[in-house]
């Protein structure tokens, strides 16, 4: 496409970005037929097309963000299908990031909002923090009747989930492999994720030592930024990731991978090269980036045993940020074959659960309305178990179904030696 | 390219129109605001540009029909709107003009396997067709490149085709019926769930009308049992003379295959990077699917590969696997999209005789050197439909110019050697200026009278399809 910018403009690296992604795209709308909003709302404004088009007009004129634009970028979950569909290779996310910076910095959000929002990157980073927010909600719950805002009653009902208490097992340390040593890597341990769900971890623990695997947890990770990020809180993420590279650089002697079992965590661990590209810290974040894999991206890597059981009927839920952002779609279901699952796929899927870190909290109407159809494509395959390798979208889906919702690393140690998930239930 | 002059008592009383709409429909499906309006100023063919009035996005016919209703008695044109994909302009607004969208309606209404129809809303994408017929073995055939995102409104518009119609024909063979809106708002059936109309053939006028006649909501179409089986051929020459011969020869010889397509180096690049489909570097590729049982498609394929080897292709491979094939068909599909990767270009459309497919594919090449701007070529080359790709620099001023001027010269070729201005994509505005050259002034008049029994306020997007000085006196 024709683009606007004058050469003062052009000077700034952002903007020249923006430049280069725009004039990739030539309109064709294909995006628009595999975009979770546009399925929903039908307008080419909540269209990753119309969406391009609105930034682009914004990023142009240099004028602040208005009502419109906001309304329709916020609508936008991040799910990165537009980019797996484009045929002409444009970088949604990175144009996105910046219009949300750009909307962050020229954008005077309605109080309710900035309260909202603020609370949101003040607490989901920190587990100590999501913890007592989660205790908090739980007591006012029962009054949620009386909130207003939709999205304020969104953040009271997702207090329903249980409250993991503390692991151990997460605390910064070395686990050492079992038998002779194939491998060293860093766990990623998450922020959220460790509050909502201790297992996650801990099957990821027990299974990578079972293979031989040696698993640091550094002093010092923390939240990997996205939340934040997604935000357009630029400055406030690249304070996380920085802590994030100086911890892993620490490690980086002899290591094979930096594991995340989080793939939202993992797609933004990914673009760190990307963020700090101007930056002392470049060529550091560019080596993290690099060693950082998905933990089913890494497990693929591995020999592995023949499976100990067979059967269980698995529906498998690709994460946005796994099969969009990462671009893994293979490995999880091949693990999960080889360790003796069936894997069945639902229809649709490359359409994004709703979940898309706190856009379920932001957008509860779209979102509930995708979290119904995903439930209900997952549920059509009649599983006995559904599989997704993302905290929020285990949650998301989870509360729309009777059937378990376990991460893809749980049912791979369970198959492997690990006992069974609990989430699973006794019977069977 | 030039939009005629906005009607200004119209601008005058834009807030009126608004108001109007607003009151009749509900509250999210009237666009009005600057910035919203800026994302609706194209389609497909962003070289031209221009925000509407307004957008509705009905989500019903009644809707359509109320808001068709307020512009028809306030003298608003209309321009409809499918998916936006159109490659001529189809759907380009004009600043009087209220955009009527149909992409909220896109529920299936019916199917009927035995009559082997579905009737749905028009909104529907067409790859979504297939979609809800396919695990019960069906398809819809026509298969435009854009498949993934162009509506069913739109291939009726524009009387689409695609790879798949050198067997199963275009839009119009596969339409049965339609619900359309004339612009006073009156709702017309025309045909039905059968194949032959016993009144006077409507639907073949309505197909392929671009949005001037009415907005159609609801469709009827003819869906088929899926073939037994299919593999497509990978075949490389070193020229695309010689590639254009062997598509000659092959239609010659009445081998049908069901999709015969061409691209050229550019493009077989720029779809491998996308769709890793492992397509040979080759100067021309043509791309030949056959179906059928196993021994059938063997059979054609023999016959073909024989008359292939007559022009020593570089490369002749079958696909081995339905991964692969799918592979060879994502790419293709994408060619369009994939060059944006490389270039700005502008995509013209135009039909030959197949025997002239060497001939002006030579002419093509020396249109380039001559203009300076280069070319890539990718088209539907069984039913000479070609689409060459001129090569341009939307950033740098007079590029677009001389790039309309080149595609006028290829077009005119297209009409010179025997054939005409559009296969699939339509007129629209982009080739609006060359009816001269194809048609004379009586038979331009004969088309407007069509027009004029069906819009007589001339308001349903009057400013594509004849040049602006024939319509003079008609438009508002
Ligand atoms: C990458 C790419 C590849 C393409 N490949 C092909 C191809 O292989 N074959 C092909 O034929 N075309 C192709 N096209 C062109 C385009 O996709 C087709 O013309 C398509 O049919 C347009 O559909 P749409 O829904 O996007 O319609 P729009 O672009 O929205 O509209 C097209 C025309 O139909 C009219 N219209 C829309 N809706 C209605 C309605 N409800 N009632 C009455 N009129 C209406 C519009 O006014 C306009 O004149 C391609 C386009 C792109 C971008
Ligand atoms: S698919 Fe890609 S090129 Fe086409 S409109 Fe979307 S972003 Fe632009
Ligand atoms: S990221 Fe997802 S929701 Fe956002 S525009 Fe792309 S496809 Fe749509
Ligand atoms: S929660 Fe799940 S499906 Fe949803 S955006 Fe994240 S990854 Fe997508």
């Amino acid at each position: 496409m024709k683009t606007n910018f004058t050469d003062a403009q052009l000077a700034d690296p952002g903007i020249a970005r923006a430049n280069e992604i725009l004039r990739a795209c030539v309109h064709c709308g294909f995006c628009t037929a595999t975009c979770p909003s546009y399925q929903v709302l039908g307008d080419e404004l909540d269209s990753p097309r119309g969406r391009i088009y609105l930034i682009k007009d914004m990023l142009e004129s240099g004028r602040p963000a208005d009502a419109e634009t906001v309304r329709h970028v916020d609508r936008c979950l991040g799910c990165l299908a537009c980019m797996t569909t484009c045929p002409s290779g444009v970088h949604y996310m990175h144009l996105v990031d910046h219009a949300r910076a750009h909307i962050e910095r020229t954008w005077d959000r309605p109080w309710q909002e900035r309260i909202l929002r603020g609370a949101l990157a003040r607490i989901l980073p920190y587990p100590g923090r999501f913890r007592w927010a989660m205790l908090g909600a739980k007591i006012a719950r029962p009054f949620r009747r009386l909130v207003p805002d939709a999205r304020a009653r969104a953040m009271l009902d997702m207090a329903k989930a249980p409250i993991a208490a503390p692991s151990r097992l997460d605390e910064p340390q070395v686990h050492k492999a079992q038998g002779s040593r194939r491998g060293r890597v860093v766990l990623m341990t998450g922020c959220a994720q460790k509050a909502l769900d201790a297992d996650i971890n801990a099957a990821t623990i027990r299974l990578l030592t079972r293979l031989g695997i040696e698993v640091a947890i550094p002093k010092g990770e923390g939240c990997c930024g996205a939340l934040v990020h997604h935000m357009g809180r630029e400055e406030e993420a690249k304070r996380f990731a920085a802590h994030n590279i100086c911890a892993w650089m620490a490690e980086i002697e002899g290591l094979d991978a930096i594991v995340i079992n989080t793939s939202g965590c993992g797609t933004t661990v990914k673009d760190y090269g990307h963020i700090f590209r101007n930056d002392p810290l470049a060529e550091a974040a560019a080596e993290i980036s690099a060693k950082a894999k998905d933990i089913t991206e890494f497990l693929a890597t591995l020999d592995l045993p023949a499976p100990e059981r067979s059967g269980m009927r698995v529906a498998y839920h690709a994460a946005c940020s796994l099969q969009h952002g990462q671009k893994v779609t293979a490995a999880p279901q091949t693990l999960l074959q080889a360790a003796g699952y069936e894997v069945a796929t639902p229809s649709d899927p490359h359409l994004c659960c709703g979940s898309a870190g706190t856009y379920n909290l932001m957008q509860p109407e779209i979102a509930g309305e995708l979290g119904r159809r995903k439930a209900a494509s997952l549920e059509a395959v009649k599983p006995e178990a559904i599989a997704a390798g993302n905290i929020g979208c285990m949650a998301q889906i989870g509360e729309r179904t009777g059937v378990p919702v376990v991460h893809t690393v749980e049912l791979l140690d369970w198959a492997w030696g690990g006992p069974r998930p609990a989430k699973l239930g006794n019977s069977g | 390219m030039e939009l005629p002059r906005p009607n200004p008592m119209v601008l005058e009383r834009r807030a009126e129109i608004v108001a109007r709409l607003k009151e009749a429909l509900p509250a999210d499906t009237v666009i009005d605001d600057p910035r919203g309006l800026v994302a609706y100023e194209c389609d497909a063919l962003t070289a031209y540009r221009c925000p509407p009035l307004a957008v509705v996005l009905p989500r019903s016919t009644d809707e359509v029909a109320a808001a068709l209703r307020i512009c028809h008695a306030m003298d608003v044109p209309v321009v409809p709107r499918g998916a936006g994909t159109s490659l001529a302009g189809g759907s380009l607004p004009t600043a009087d003009a209220v955009v009527i969208g149909v992409a909220r309606l896109t529920e299936v209404l019916e199917t009927d396997y035995a009559d082997r129809i579905i009737r749905l809303q028009t909104g529907r994408t067409n790859l979504s067709v297939t979609g809800a017929v396919e695990a019960d073995g069906f398809f819809y055939a026509p298969d435009p490149s854009s498949q993934l995102a162009c509506a069913i409104s739109g291939n009726i518009g524009m009387n689409s085709g695609g790879a798949h119609c050198l067997k199963y024909g275009v839009t119009t063979n596969n339409l049965l019926g339609v619900t359309m809106v004339l612009m006073d708002g009156t709702v017309v059936e025309i045909g039905g769930a059968y194949m032959d109309a016993g009144d006077l053939d409507l639907l073949s006028v309505i197909c392929g009308s671009e949005g001037q006649l009415g907005i159609v909501t609801e469709a009827t179409l003819r869906i088929l049992p899926k073939p037994e089986g299919a593999r497509p051929v990978l075949m490389g020459f070193d020229s695309s003379r010689v590639a254009g011969a062997c598509v000659s020869d092959i239609i010659e010889a009445g081998v049908l295959p069901v999709a015969i397509e061409f691209m050229d180096r550019p493009c077989i690049r720029a779809c491998e990077a996308f769709a890793h489909a492992g397509y040979p570097d080759v100067e021309a590729l043509l791309i030949i699917e056959v179906e059928g049982s196993p021994a059938e498609i063997d059979h054609q394929l023999r016959l073909i590969r024989e008359i292939a080897e007559r022009h020593a292709p570089e490369v002749i491979r079958e696909s081995t696997s339905a991964e692969e094939s799918a592979a060879i068909w994502l790419g293709r599909k994408s060619a369009f999209g994939a060059m944006g990767q490389i270039n700005d270009y502008m995509c013209l459309d135009g039909t030959i005789p197949v025997t002239e497919l060497p001939l002006v594919l030579e002419r093509i090449g020396e249109l380039s050197a001559q203009y300076g701007l280069g070319v890539a070529n990718v088209f539907h080359a069984g039913d000479g439909n070609m689409h060459p790709l001129i090569l341009f620099d939307a950033n740098k001023p007079g590029d677009l110019e001389l790039c309309e001027q080149m595609g006028a010269d290829i077009l005119r070729l297209c009409v010179e050697v025997g054939g005409c201005l559009t296969g699939e994509h339509g007129v629209g505005v982009e080739k609006r200026d060359l009816m001269t050259v194809q048609f004379s002034r009586e038979d331009l008049e004969a088309q407007l009278k069509v027009k004029d029994v069906f819009d007589p306020k001339w308001l349903l997007n009057a400013a594509k399809v004849f040049p602006l000085a024939v319509t003079e006196g008609r438009r508002p």
